[in-house]
């Protein structure tokens, strides 16, 4: 197509110069008149899907902060605010010189099956031109600052888990340690050149995750499960009241997450084309259902719907579409919304009382949950006529991709991607916070968690309402 | 003398205002207040768990009025911050010793 369109821009330079000077041009002259649109051609792309994902990394990074710091914030009591905005805005920060000296190229160097290599620590080679195993149109560093925001937020999900009782130093030193065991390899692994689940690069077992599902949600969901049956629970739970103290604040969190997601997944295209479209249009359709049938089942069960559950079935929705956002056809994603909100709904109200674990702001029953239901569901709606992805390497006719399209087979894949990013965070989850445990001690002493974190771990409070 | 303590519905503090002022009651003091009676509470959820919230938002008010204002002040609150239902809260009457104006060392009646 861009061939034909060089042609129709070279016709069109011909005639407006004048036939006269068509028959006089030289043939070498023309070829390098073309090689010259070519690249101007080829540079104009380049910038167009540049824009639209350093704009991406900007909006994932807004999901961090102040999204989901806000988002989280706002369900804690009111002595703790602080600790939740501190340790999000510590990821922020941490990840960030992490990644630049190690964990980029551990993730996305090419290596073994299940790590990166060595060849880009402190960014050595990421420069401005593109890595095209990743995208061919965007300069690398583009490429990694945009990856970099997806490593930030992971770990801060956790903190839904650990919230209110855990120390800042052991929380920053597990979060740290977390992101070298267990999200550089999963992100290797499902996105990496070689990756042992990598679809477009020749994995193994091909586990389709267009935006994290099994990547950024599942490894946060699952070890904030383990975080959550690890520390115990927080002083009080369940016979005292811990209401949010301000669904407001939640509200705000939870609008800035939808925002940004438009980036985490139409970005996760790599580019500004019609597949980023694809993943727009979807991720909106998944939120929306996945708010109402969230409201509803809180209607039914409930009697009344409630700002917190149209948010949390809303945010459900984001998790379970983020893997199937580029794969699957709007109205799969009005299906795959619709199941999230229930089926979140009933592992937060139901599942978790149950059990009695303290996962304090549903990091699990949200995005553990949500995204490996999201992750099946991708293996069930992926279309091929969406996103041509597996291809026959010998014809290179392309092949059926999910379910609906009659590859029962890609069911298997993904469960393998599941079954894989949940034993990967389990175990390495339960290490680290024995080791961490050991090093500094994970919880708060008593006192301090009544108190609250914000005074005794940070010396200041959220709210003043005397001056 | 006596002090005027009113436990009112939040609702009713612009209609209680407006009486008292209607019956010649020139000073009060106004606080924000969460207390039950027999009222008690009501339920919240969120995100299925059930909270029992059985302090609600009141209002206070106190003044203190010479002895010849009290019925009329208690009638007026009495007429203007009913609702009806449960809830609308109570009035306690007590002596007060004296009063003292801190500007000018004013003390009794005419403190007030």
């Amino acid at each position: 197509m861009r061939s034909r369109f060089i042609q129709s821009l070279l016709l069109l330079m011909l005639f407006s110069s004048g036939l006269c000077f068509a028959q006089t041009t030289a043939p070498a002259a023309t070829a390098a008149q073309v090689a010259h649109l070519e690249a101007q051609v080829a540079q104009a792309q380049s910038s167009a899907d540049n824009s639209w994902m350093l704009a991406s990394a900007a909006m994932v990074l807004l999901m961090t902060g102040p999204g989901l710091a806000l988002f989280y914030g706002g369900l804690v009591r009111r002595k703790n605010v602080l600790s939740i905005l501190m340790q999000c805005i510590a990821m922020m920060s941490i990840i960030t010189v992490l990644w630049a000296v190690l964990t980029y190229s551990l993730a996305f160097d090419s290596g073994t099956a299940f790590f990166g290599g060595l060849h880009h620590l402190f960014l050595r080679g990421v420069g401005l031109a593109p890595d095209p195993d990743y995208s061919a149109t965007i300069p690398q560093q583009t490429f990694m600052i945009y990856q970099l925001m997806f490593a930030i937020i992971t770990p801060a999900l956790i903190v839904g888990a650990f919230a209110e009782r855990m120390k800042f130093s052991a929380m920053a030193l597990f979060l740290t340690l977390w992101s070298i065991i267990v999200y550089t390899p999963m992100a290797h692994m499902v996105w990496g050149k070689d990756g042992f689940l990598n679809a477009s690069l020749g994995g193994a077992f091909p586990c389709l995750d267009f935006a994290g599902g099994t990547v950024v949600h599942v490894t946060s969901g699952v070890s904030a499960l383990v975080c959550a049956l690890y520390l115990g629970k927080r002083v009080g739970y369940p016979r005292e009241a811990m209401p949010p103290h301000s669904v407001v604040l939640s509200f705000i969190g939870a609008c800035l997450l939808w925002f940004g997601w438009f980036g985490f997944n139409a970005g996760s295209a790599l580019g500004a084309g019609g597949l980023a479209t694809s993943a727009f249009v979807n991720t909106q359709f998944g939120a929306a259902a996945a708010a109402l049938t969230w409201a509803a089942a809180e209607w039914l069960h409930r009697g009344k719907p409630s700002a917190l559950g149209i948010i949390s079935g809303a945010v459900a929705g984001l998790v379970a579409i983020t893997p199937a956002a580029g794969f699957v056809q709007p109205m799969s994603a009005l299906v795959i919304g619709a199941i999230a909100g229930v089926f979140c709904y009933f592992m937060v109200v139901k599942v978790k009382s149950w059990f009695g674990y303290d996962d304090s702001l549903d990091a699990f029953g949200v995005h553990g949950a949500g995204g490996t239901l999201g992750a099946i569901l991708t293996g069930v709606f992926a279309s091929s006529a969406v996103n041509p992805i597996f291809k026959d390497p010998k014809t290179g006719a392309v092949l059926p991709s999910g379910l609906i399209d009659g590859n029962w087979h890609q069911l298997l894949n993904q469960f393998v991607g599941v079954a894989l990013a949940w034993g990967v965070s389990i175990v390495g989850t339960l290490v680290l916070l024995k080791f961490v445990d050991l090093v500094v001690g994970l919880r708060v002493p008593h006192e301090h968690e009544i108190e609250g974190l914000d005074v005794t771990q940070h010396g200041e409070e959220g709210y003043d309402f005397v001056s | 003398m006596q002090k005027i303590e009113a436990i009112i519905q939040p609702s009713k503090l612009d209609a209680v205002k407006d009486a008292l002022l209607e019956v010649g009651i020139e000073g009060m003091t106004i606080l924000e207040a969460r207390g039950h009676g027999r009222q008690k509470g009501h339920t919240e959820f969120y995100r299925g768990r059930e909270y029992t919230v059985d302090l609600l938002p009141k209002v206070k008010l106190e003044m203190v009025v010479s002895d010849d204002l009290v019925e009329k002040a208690v009638q007026a609150i009495l007429a203007s911050a009913r609702t009806g239902k449960i809830g609308d809260g109570k009035i306690f009457l007590s002596k007060i010793d004296d009063a003292i104006r801190i500007r000018n060392d004013e003390r009794g009646g005419s403190a007030l």
